[in-house]
């Protein structure tokens, strides 16, 4: 199949998913900037309300007010602003959640995975009794029980969403635990353990760090639907989702409280999901 | 005798998963902040009262005795009492169930369709620009979810074009001739098209934001069996035998690619229901998942229960449905 056609085909293949790695990476960068800067770049203070500058439009339509470049919200708020400063939450729950979920679903997966015996049945069991919870209402449900706030959603998100990692690394592991190079390991002397650490980690790992950074995209969605559902936390504090619940309520006299947040969280979730299949292309053979 | 046993251990093992689900469930929300019974009575309640009302709903007893009660209950079909409207759980529960069954199949039906034609276009036109443009499209689908694709088409059918509601189940001033909480099935059934156009008008833009994941991962995995099965020898023969590139496909080649994605459409179809709790918020549709979020925010302990249990009631059988389809399906399976 190597005919001159195929080449060319897959070379044309491989520029595209560069292209698209670098551009999640370009724009998961200015997310970050925007982030650490934003108290220096925001032009306005984002709680600061001002009825009489309530419902501003952006600057290119007719009515837009100087300053406000992104339109205000009904309470009179910068849009802009709180994008900036939403993109703090954002990032942060996504680097927290997403790190601790893949720390403890990694190593759940890996021990069921290599071990195999009780400590696979006890925590394959328990990855069946999770997967039968509906995601967002068990989500909504934990942060009843342990109130709004920052820590609550990465808590939420991590106790959620282990066994995606879990599931993946276990059959992973399964696959590598079967080959030779183990057994080799096991007979020059090597304990389990240490088996585990230094001859499997590192071939699972690849798969880790795509499904790391396809669960940093899903945190992100997670806090925006809780922030809709009014549970994220404190209500005043800018975070996208709380700016979409606003956006959904005025949507018909203001949609530009809507559309902006909504951009910044696609692109976002889009370029962690593409970061993760572009480097699944270049480093997984296995997920590929 | 062995594809009896298999189905036997796969019920089996599904009534654990719902046991562990249930007291899961059960002890989680007991852990809630927040007294439902001080939350019912008007402000200026006594102690008194409040511990009477406690007895009254079984929450003054030690949890485990409570889930006791709870479970036998269950047993018997009693799933307690909603303390936010006073009425049975079960038929509150039942009595959304049939809105969130059809959101659910609409969005089922939105994704194969739209899956299907997009592997089928991608495997007529393999190699070419077509199927280049169907795999952006399949990746964009996939890696987006439905929340936001529901705000995405709210803007774009319900405020740019505004040709869809974008929220209720139904228009609240028709008259309603149903005697089932199917109202889109009964609808048809009646011959009321007025209505049936107006449901479908409610239901379309949460049923294709719930579709557009699952379409895409069932494009993306139909086109490629389609693709490796149009390499086999039985298929060869076919176009040897004259028929056209669509008929190969159609008719040779569909049927035996099928199989895995079917599979995983069960998986998957599962995820698409889980996701109805926030669609159906987004959409102020009056369905099961909706009934959950209020339930949460009013601390309406039995009613939560009721609705999480019948939620993994449904994800355990539709899994269990898809596992004895394909045994029953594969033959490899099923003469084991």
């Amino acid at each position: 199949m190597l005919d001159a056609k195929g080449l060319d085909g897959r070379s044309l293949v491989r520029r595209r998913a560069g292209l698209r790695l670098w551009l999640s990476a370009l724009w998961l960068g200015m997310l970050c900037l925007a982030a650490l800067l934003a108290p220096w770049v925001a032009p306005h203070d984002p709680l600061s309300q001002d009825l009489f500058l309530g419902r501003l439009p952006p600057f290119w339509v007719a009515g837009a007010e100087p300053g406000y470049w992104l339109g205000t919200d009904s309470l009179g708020r910068d849009v802009l602003s709180r994008l900036l400063y939403g993109a703090r939450v954002a990032l942060l729950v996504a680097v927290l959640a997403g790190s601790i979920t893949c720390l403890i679903g990694a190593t759940l997966g890996l021990l069921a995975g290599f071990l195999r015996g009780w400590v696979d049945m006890v925590i394959s069991r328990l990855i069946d009794i999770w997967m039968a919870f509906p995601p967002v209402l068990f989500s909504i449900l934990l942060i009843a029980v342990l109130g709004p706030s920052l820590t609550s959603i990465i808590i939420a998100i991590v106790v959620i969403d282990w066994t995606r990692f879990a599931r993946v690394v276990r059959a992973e592991a399964m696959v590598q635990g079967t080959m030779d190079y183990v057994a080799s390991a096991r007979v020059a002397g090597r304990g389990r353990i240490g088996t585990m650490l230094r001859e499997i980690l590192p071939n699972v790992l690849p798969t880790i760090v795509v499904l790391l950074t396809l669960e940093m995209g899903i945190a992100v969605i997670v806090e925006a639907i809780l922030s809709f559902v009014n549970l994220s936390i404190a209500t005043d504090d800018p975070t996208w989702g709380g700016m979409i619940s606003e956006g959904r309520i005025s949507i018909h006299q203001a949609w530009w409280v809507l559309v902006f947040p909504l951009i910044a969280l696609f692109l976002t979730v889009l370029a962690f999901s593409q970061l993760g299949e572009g480097l699944k292309d270049r480093f997984d053979p296995v997920l590929r | 005798m062995a594809f009896l046993r298999i189905i036997l251990l796969r019920v089996l093992t599904t009534l654990v998963t719902l046991a562990g689900v249930a007291v899961i469930v059960f002890f989680v929300i007991r852990v809630v902040p927040g007294n439902p019974i001080a939350m019912m009575l008007p402000p200026g309640a006594t102690e008194d009262d409040i511990a009477r009302l406690s007895a009254l709903y079984g929450l003054d007893k030690p949890m485990v005795t409570q889930f006791g009660i709870w479970l036998a209950g269950v047993m018997q079909g009693d799933f307690g009492t909603s303390i936010t409207t006073r009425q049975p759980v079960l038929g509150l529960v039942l009595g959304r169930l049939p809105a969130t069954l059809e959101l659910s199949i609409m969005a089922l039906v939105m994704a194969v369709i739209l899956g299907g034609s997009a592997a089928l276009i991608g495997t007529r036109g393999r190699g070419t620009r077509t199927e280049g443009a169907i795999d952006v499209a399949n990746g964009m689908a996939l890696s987006v979810p439905d929340f936001l694709w529901g705000l995405v088409l709210m803007l774009v059918f319900g405020v740019l074009l505004p040709v869809f509601h974008i929220s209720g189940r139904v228009t609240p001033s028709l008259d309603l001739p149903f005697t089932t909480g199917f109202y889109l099935f009964e609808s048809l059934i009646r011959l009321r098209f007025d209505l049936w156009a107006d449901l479908v008008a409610h239901m379309f833009m949460p049923a294709l934001a719930l579709a557009i994941p699952l379409a895409a991962i069932i494009g993306q995995l139909l086109k490629q069996s389609l693709k490796e099965t149009m390499n086999l020898d039985y298929v060869t023969l076919a176009r040897t035998k004259g028929y056209g590139e669509t008929h190969v496909i159609l008719r040779e080649a569909l049927r035996n690619a099928a199989l895995p994605t079917l599979t995983l459409v069960g998986v998957q179809f599962t995820f698409l229901i889980g996701g109805t709790v926030i669609i159906e918020r987004l959409f102020s549709y009056e369905g099961l998942g909706n009934m959950a979020i209020d339930a949460v925010i009013n601390r309406d302990l039995p009613l939560i229960q009721g609705i999480v249990i019948l939620f993994a009631v449904i994800f355990t059988a539709v899994n269990l449905i898809v596992d004895l389809l394909y045994a029953v399906l594969n033959p490899r399976l099923r003469h084991a």
